[in-house]
């Protein structure tokens, strides 16, 4: 395959930056999106100029690093994380305009590489239950029943990649936030702390500069780990329940 | 800074602003519709005449059309206040974007269907509601009672193609406003369930069709009625 990529280069987080024009040739459809960039990236190596930055790690589509805006949509055409995107979604003489997530919660680092340690301060500000070590409890112990289990499941294979954010056309992590309340709220040990938790989490959510939500479904439509809309239902009810019930006055 | 203050200023609590003026405004097309309905009656106006002196002169009804007044301008400041946030939120756009891959068209342009529903109704205000309390308005007697002859003013309005037009176009308008305001509503208030968030996206869409199309049919049928 002979592929154009329009590509996003910015030295730091200071510089303005623009696109850049590369054409690639000999790019097997088999290859990986990532390994189609390596290809490119050797190539830019070996004529001494700076390989584009991108994120990536497990390359298995389950730790949530890798990112890239492709062609108009968060992790490109399919509904799956960039390096489980292969290039045969693609024809031989296409243009790919490759950008990264752009909000101001995500502030580019360099080229594609984006900071998302603002999901990480989230979590911090409540994502998790305060449990004290002690003996491993019984199995069985706790009764949950399977639909509330698989329910609370289906929230926590969330990798936090922020495809939700780059989606949204008001760069909102709702889908995000939804997703870390909702696995722990639905679960007795998460409920414990489930009200503070949404107020928690909103509140740092929206110091971070998160936009709103529109209920446009598009974080849903592109979530790679398929994170359902009603996740956002959930944590509004949480959020105005607890509000509505904590001792914070 | 009181939680109640906190809850509603923060991003959730604006939304569900957003979310109880618009559901409040849905209910209020309905009771409007019901009203303008009586314009085709086929009596030259005699029920929309005597429907409008009773509400006009009913302390409660008035109360709510104070409310109403104030709910209009919420909905409008807020989305005007979250669009402004939200655009902080993306500074720096995307040079492409595939919006219709994974959302509906009304669902992204709310805002802007929103600001034209805002221009149609400072021109509806205008054109009817200021007339009808402040303007020189004709009357006409039933069964010996004295009426402000609104009909005819309406009547007159509508000979004009043009206000027609306006009239038609600004309730597709609303039309996309509503097929996307309606269920988003409820899926801000949290309600969100496989049993009845279906019935909610039909009806939902149901009533963007149903409710903009008799409100356009009226100064149709009246520009029909008068050529």
């Amino acid at each position: 395959m002979n592929l154009t990529l329009k590509v996003w280069r910015q030295k730091n987080p200071s510089d303005k930056g623009g696109f850049k024009t590369y054409t690639i040739s000999g790019i097997s459809s088999d290859m990986s999106f990532l390994e189609m960039l390596d290809v490119l990236n050797e190539d830019l190596s070996d004529k001494g100029e700076d390989p584009i930055h991108f994120d990536h790690d497990c390359r298995e589509g389950i730790c949530g690093m890798c990112s890239l805006y492709i062609n108009g949509q968060p992790h490109g055409p399919q509904q799956t994380t960039t390096c489980q995107l292969h290039m045969r979604s693609f024809s031989d003489g296409d243009t790919i305009t490759i950008e990264p997530w752009r909000a101001s919660a995500f502030p580019i680092l360099k080229d594609l590489v984006v900071d998302r340690s603002s999901f990480d301060r989230i979590i911090q500000a409540g994502g998790y239950i305060s449990v004290n070590t002690g003996g491993v409890p019984d199995a069985n112990e706790i009764p949950i029943p399977k639909v509330i289990s698989d329910e609370s499941f289906d929230a926590a294979t969330c990798i936090g990649c922020g495809a939700c954010v780059a989606a949204c056309k008001n760069a909102s992590a709702m889908l995000f936030v939804s997703a870390k309340i909702s696995q722990l709220a639905l679960l007795p040990q998460g409920k414990v702390e489930k009200r503070e938790r949404a107020e928690k989490m909103v509140a740092q959510m929206d110091a971070e500069g998160f936009g709103a939500c529109t209920n446009t479904g598009a974080c849903a439509a592109e979530c790679p780990k398929e994170i359902k809309l009603s996740n956002i239902a959930r944590m509004n009810r949480e959020y105005f329940s607890a509000s509505l019930s904590t001792e914070n006055v | 800074m009181s939680w109640v203050s906190k809850t509603l200023n923060s991003t959730l609590g604006k939304k569900l602003l957003m979310a109880l003026t618009g559901l409040f405004l849905i209910l209020f097309l309905v009771v409007h519709l019901a009203g303008n309905l009586q314009l085709l009656l086929p009596d030259e106006g005699k029920s929309f005449n005597i429907y409008a002196e009773t509400m006009a002169s009913n302390p409660l009804i008035r109360a709510v059309s104070i409310f109403n007044f104030g709910f209009i301008a919420l909905h409008a400041i807020y989305s005007a206040i979250l669009t402004r946030h939200n655009k902080k939120s993306r500074p720096v756009g995307y040079a492409m974007t595939k919006g219709s891959a994974n959302s509906t068209w009304s669902s992204r342009n709310m805002g802007i269907l929103g600001s034209l529903i805002l221009v149609f109704i400072l021109i509806h205000l205008r054109g009817f509601w200021y007339e009808f309390k402040f303007g020189e308005i004709p009357y006409v007697t039933y069964e010996g009672v004295t009426y402000k002859n609104g009909y005819a003013v309406v009547s007159a309005a509508f000979e004009n193609i043009l206000y027609v037009i306006v009239y038609v176009v600004s309730m597709a308008v609303l039309a996309f406003h509503l097929s996307h305001g309606f269920s988003s509503a409820f899926q801000t208030l949290g309600i969100n369930h496989k049993k009845y968030t279906p019935f909610i996206q039909k009806v939902g869409v149901g009533f963007a069709i149903l409710v903009p199309a008799l409100f356009a049919l009226i100064p149709i049928i009246m520009f029909l009625q008068s050529s």
